[in-house]
């Protein structure tokens, strides 16, 4: 795969996990929902060239396995990101992110009349998923629908 | 899903209808019968809080009129303005003192979620009094056992909503709670208006169909249910708007001369000008029965999620 050679301009990675096929420009905020902050050493790539996509981001967490249900979180920002985990410079595992059921957390409900944006609670979302494809978010609070794109991220 | 008994609502909370199966619906109808006439002291030695973040009289004495006829007692307070929800002890700090001095909570809150919120501090029953623009539950019951009795059942019988139904909380979760039942819709408003988007998607999901239309006449004499509801001022960007619909949606006897004969005409009350007093004496009338349903049926429920039943 040609794609693969170009996305090893960062330094290649012996141990860790490898997010790759974030939406250009994403990999910033890919890294907050993660919630990952110092510890490890984080390579960010932005604006590769890609194949696929044309561009992308794509994200090296260096001694770090995220899990799986970890990584879903990402697929609200970037529907398409992969994650890989890597063993001595091999790929251990390696599956696509997919959005879960139920969000905790890291969505603020748009609704500014919504009681999470009053008190201090965590927010949590119901995700359903509309027959043409399109996503939508309920929130378990107020109970209002929400376009993915209408919501912000904490 | 096990057979729903008396005993399956016991300790739990009635936050939004749409925790509510159909068979969970029909249950709890079907047991509010036996409260119609019912005051004794099944609920002696309980003791129900209102916690009411914003002032609704009509809610607040209906609840205690309810705990009242069980036998049981109620504290709370009504505050009257906003203020206590920006300021002071959080929802969640009232909510986990107020469980420790009752048995069980009913909340009315401005914001939406609230009571979502006080039911998970709480660990004894809450019953969501309103919150906001979201749910109001025992309403939505009520209206169910009100048609429920006209009608004898919830199936096969037509429903116009009348007014103001991109705001009406009250027409909003019927419309929801009524999507398990086989009835026709007809929805009656100015444009600006009308039932909002998701709505209407939700009943094309379900495989149904409605009709909208902004004049009451094309429609009303097809109707065995005409559910009218206030259209406020404050509604409306434009005053001139307000103006021009303002009388349209009256309930007058004389618009009332062709209607079915058992058509019966429901309003979630206070009611101001939407439907004249003169309309009260006519058999269509059933909005102040409605009203009584009201406590039958906040019985009935403050008896199941309290497991002390009938
Ligand atoms: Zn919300």
């Amino acid at each position: 795969m040609k794609e693969n050679d170009k996305t090893i301009k960062v330094s290649k990675l012996k141990n860790g996990t490898v997010i790759d096929h974030l939406k250009p420009g994403t990999a910033i905020k890919a890294l907050h929902v993660l919630g990952i902050e110092g510890g490890n050493a984080i390579s960010i790539g932005m604006y590769f060239e890609s194949e696929k996509m044309g561009k992308k981001d794509i994200l090296k967490i260096e001694n770090k396995e995220l899990k799986p249900h970890e990584v879903n979180k990402i697929a609200l920002i970037s529907p398409n990101a992969t994650l890989s985990i890597i063993e001595n410079y091999e790929v251990k595992k390696k599956r696509r992110a997919y959005l879960p059921d139920v969000i905790e957390g890291i969505v603020k409900c748009g609704n500014p009349n919504c009681i999470t944006n009053y008190e201090n609670i965590r927010t949590k979302f119901y995700v359903i998923k509309v027959s043409n494809g399109e996503i939508k978010l309920r929130c378990h609070y107020c109970e209002r629908v929400f376009k993915k794109d209408e919501v912000e991220l904490i | 899903m096990g057979n729903i008994t008396e005993k399956s609502f016991k300790g739990k909370d009635l936050v939004s209808i749409r925790d509510l199966s159909k068979e969970e619906i029909l249950f709890i109808l079907n047991y509010a019968k036996k409260f119609e006439n019912y005051r004794g002291n099944l609920l002696s030695g309980k003791i129900l809080a209102t916690i009411f973040y914003e002032p609704s009289t009509r809610t607040r004495l209906s609840f205690e009129s309810s705990m009242l006829s069980l036998g049981g007692k109620v504290l709370g307070f009504s505050s009257s303005s906003s203020s206590s929800v920006s300021k002071g002890e959080s929802l969640w700090d009232t909510v986990k003192t107020v469980e420790g001095y009752a048995d069980i909570i009913v909340i009315r809150h401005p914001l939406e979620g609230a009571a979502r919120l006080a039911s998970e501090a709480s660990s004894i029953p809450v019953i969501n009094g309103g919150d906001g623009a979201n749910q109001h539950p025992t309403q939505t019951l009520l209206d169910l056992y009100t048609i429920s009795k006209v009608r004898e059942g919830l199936d096969n019988f037509k429903i116009g909503f009348l007014g103001d139904l991109k705001y009406g909380r009250t027409v909003h979760s019927l419309v929801q709670a009524l999507l398990n039942f086989d009835c026709d819709f007809y929805f009656i408003s100015p444009e600006v208006l009308s039932l909002p988007l998701g709505f209407k998607e939700e009943i094309r999901a379900e495989g149904k169909s409605f009709v909208e239309t902004e004049n009451l006449l094309d429609v009303l004499s097809q109707l065995d249910i005409l559910y009218v509801t206030r259209i406020q001022r404050e509604r409306f960007p434009d005053p001139m708007e307000y103006e021009k619909v303002k009388n349209v949606y009256i309930i007058t006897p004389d618009i009332l001369k062709d209607v079915k004969k058992d058509l019966k005409i429901l309003h979630p009350m206070p009611r101001v000008n939407e439907i004249l007093k003169e309309v009260d004496k006519l058999p269509y009338a059933e909005y102040f029965n409605q009203s009584k349903n009201g406590v039958t049926i906040r019985k009935a429920l403050i008896s199941l999620l309290l497991g002390v039943t009938l």
